[in-house]
């Protein structure tokens, strides 16, 4: 089967045709102009990945916490991810960079703290 | 009334505010002072929550707090005031800026530089002409950007985006992931104006529809939105009958670009360029006043912060020369835009420039295969080429100080040329 996808690398934003096998393994792209596109099509046909970002409510401030995944995680558990962050509840102080969950739904990723709040 | 004096004054703690005011301290100014209307430095990126700034200057994809936390902790370090709550009201052609704050009350503060970096302003719904009722619902892409991220509130549940700018894309992402439904992203252009990258991660992950040559033609609703229409537009913009598609919405943003915020400047006298909508500037950013600079989004809307960064930490050089005294000559080459190529900052160069300088500029269209050429009369300074100039993407190419030696003509034209 095929799936045709842009690339995000550059602007040029070539339209890639990506040959997969039934059970989904990559075998093949075209309409790339350079191997970056080609990695990324790979990766984002077999496991697309997003770094997440939010904000979550903090107790005893009016400004929400911004957060991030350290790395990126599956697309496919963004929802889920989202689904968690919404349970927490958190407490000033926070400060940025500090861990809010660590390892988050098992997929290798921290939540971490984009800004502080005294 | 207080009257105060510094060496120079620094309008906007934003990313411009902050690079340029850490330039001035570093350039061995002692006398300087950052002023910001908001209770908190940062500007815009306060409310940038999400990663993808910082690729340039740090090799690395920050969010925008943590962006913004660097260049506040630099002028911590450097021991930069920055008073914050403070609104500017004017700014004089002699330097003397009025402002307000709860602390200060009313002061003057008469600066021998003044740094002009109050970032830009969406563009309103007044100023789009879209038919239909005035009702509640209807934000700038900012707005409902600000009340989620900074506020914590969200502005609705269902939501039509009008223009695919950057902010607009972002924002259907946003709404999503925090639990709205978002419909459709409608476009006026036949092609975005945002990154591919956020079309790919904002709406496509979403399965967001990216109407193009669409528009909205009307806005239903009498207390709160309730719903609008949707047209197909013609290669001339206009509705074409027959097309209207209707969206059930509560909340309709609209991301249809960025101005200059310059009320300020015009006030001092500063003149604007039409192409840009910010003050004419010469290489070292200062204006038509002398002694008033400008960098930033107030300058021209920029992409990239690390854009912003690096142009208001050379303003900010040129300011503390200004104020110690090393005039440049006055003799400038006036630089327009050739055929492709609109809004070129700096307007004017100084025909004794002794560094490189670097041009910015917009493409008017999409352009593949093609070159940005410099030239002088019939001679060609320099050239470069790219496989593609997107007006979503301001392009840059820089002159070297030998290149503007021995020309007979004193204005250099910058034009796009197919290969």
């Amino acid at each position: 089967m095929t799936q045709v996808i842009t690339c995000i690398n550059c602007p040029v934003g070539c339209r890639m045709t990506v040959l997969l096998s039934d059970d989904g393994e990559f075998l093949s792209v075209t309409g790339n102009t350079c191997p970056r596109g080609a990695s990324y099509a790979r990766q984002e046909c077999t496991l697309p990945k997003r770094v997440i970002t939010a904000v979550i409510p903090v107790e005893g401030s009016r400004t929400p916490l911004s957060v991030k995944t350290s790395c990126p995680i599956p697309k496919a558990m963004i929802y889920q991810i989202m689904g968690k962050l919404s349970t927490l509840h958190l407490h000033t102080p926070v400060t940025s960079g500090q861990v809010i969950v660590r390892d988050i739904l098992q997929t290798g990723a921290d939540i971490i703290a984009t800004r502080s709040i005294p | 009334m207080t009257i105060r004096n510094v060496d120079v004054l620094v309008i906007g703690a934003g990313p411009a505010g902050l690079a340029a005011a850490i330039a001035v301290r570093e350039a061995g100014i002692q006398s300087l002072l950052v002023i910001d209307r908001e209770k908190e430095p940062g500007g815009i990126l306060r409310q940038c929550i999400h990663n993808g700034f910082g690729l340039h200057r740090f090799q690395e994809e920050l969010t925008g707090p943590e962006y913004a936390q660097r260049d506040i902790d630099k002028a911590h370090e450097l021991n930069i005031p920055i008073e914050c709550s403070t609104m500017v009201l004017s700014v004089s052609a002699g330097r003397c800026v009025t402002c307000v704050s709860a602390a200060h009350g009313l002061q003057c503060i008469q600066a021998k530089a003044v740094i002009l970096a109050m970032g830009c302003r969406e563009r309103p719904r007044g100023a789009l002409c879209t038919p239909g009722t005035r009702c509640a619902g209807i934000y700038s892409a900012g707005t409902a950007q600000r009340f989620v991220n900074l506020e914590g509130y969200m502005p609705g549940k269902r939501v039509v985006i009008l223009g695919s700018g950057d902010i607009g894309l972002i924002m259907a992402r946003r709404m999503t992931l925090q639990g709205a439904k978002v419909l459709a992203c409608v476009e006026i252009m036949p092609f975005s104006s945002g990154l591919n990258r956020n079309i790919v991660q904002c709406l496509q992950d979403y399965g967001i529809p990216l109407l193009l040559s669409h528009t909205v033609t009307d806005i239903q609703g009498l207390n709160r939105l309730e719903g609008i229409t949707v047209s197909e537009v013609d290669e001339n913009r206009n509705p074409v009958p027959g097309t209207e598609k209707h969206f059930d919405c509560d909340t309709l943003l609209l991301s249809c670009g960025l101005i200059p915020e310059n009320e300020l400047s015009l006030g001092a006298g500063v003149i604007l360029s039409s192409a840009t909508s910010g003050a004419v500037v010469d290489e070292t950013f200062e204006t038509s006043v002398p002694g008033i600079f400008a960098c930033g989004n107030v300058l021209h809307v920029h992409d990239l912060v690390d854009h912003v960064s690096e142009e208001s930490y050379k303003a900010g050089l040129s300011a503390a020369a200004f104020v110690q005294d090393r005039q440049a000559d006055c003799l400038y080459f006036s630089v327009r835009d050739g055929s492709g190529v609109r809004g070129t900052v700096p307007q004017k160069i100084h025909r004794n420039v002794n560094a490189p300088v670097t041009l910015m500029f917009r493409p008017a269209g999409v352009y593949r295969n093609s070159s940005v050429v410099v030239e002088c009369g019939k001679t060609e300074l320099c050239r470069k080429k790219a496989m593609i100039f997107t007006p979503g993407e301001m392009s840059l190419i820089t002159l070297k100080p030998d290149m503007l030696t021995s020309l007979e003509s004193d204005t250099l034209t910058v034009r796009i040329e197919r290969n």
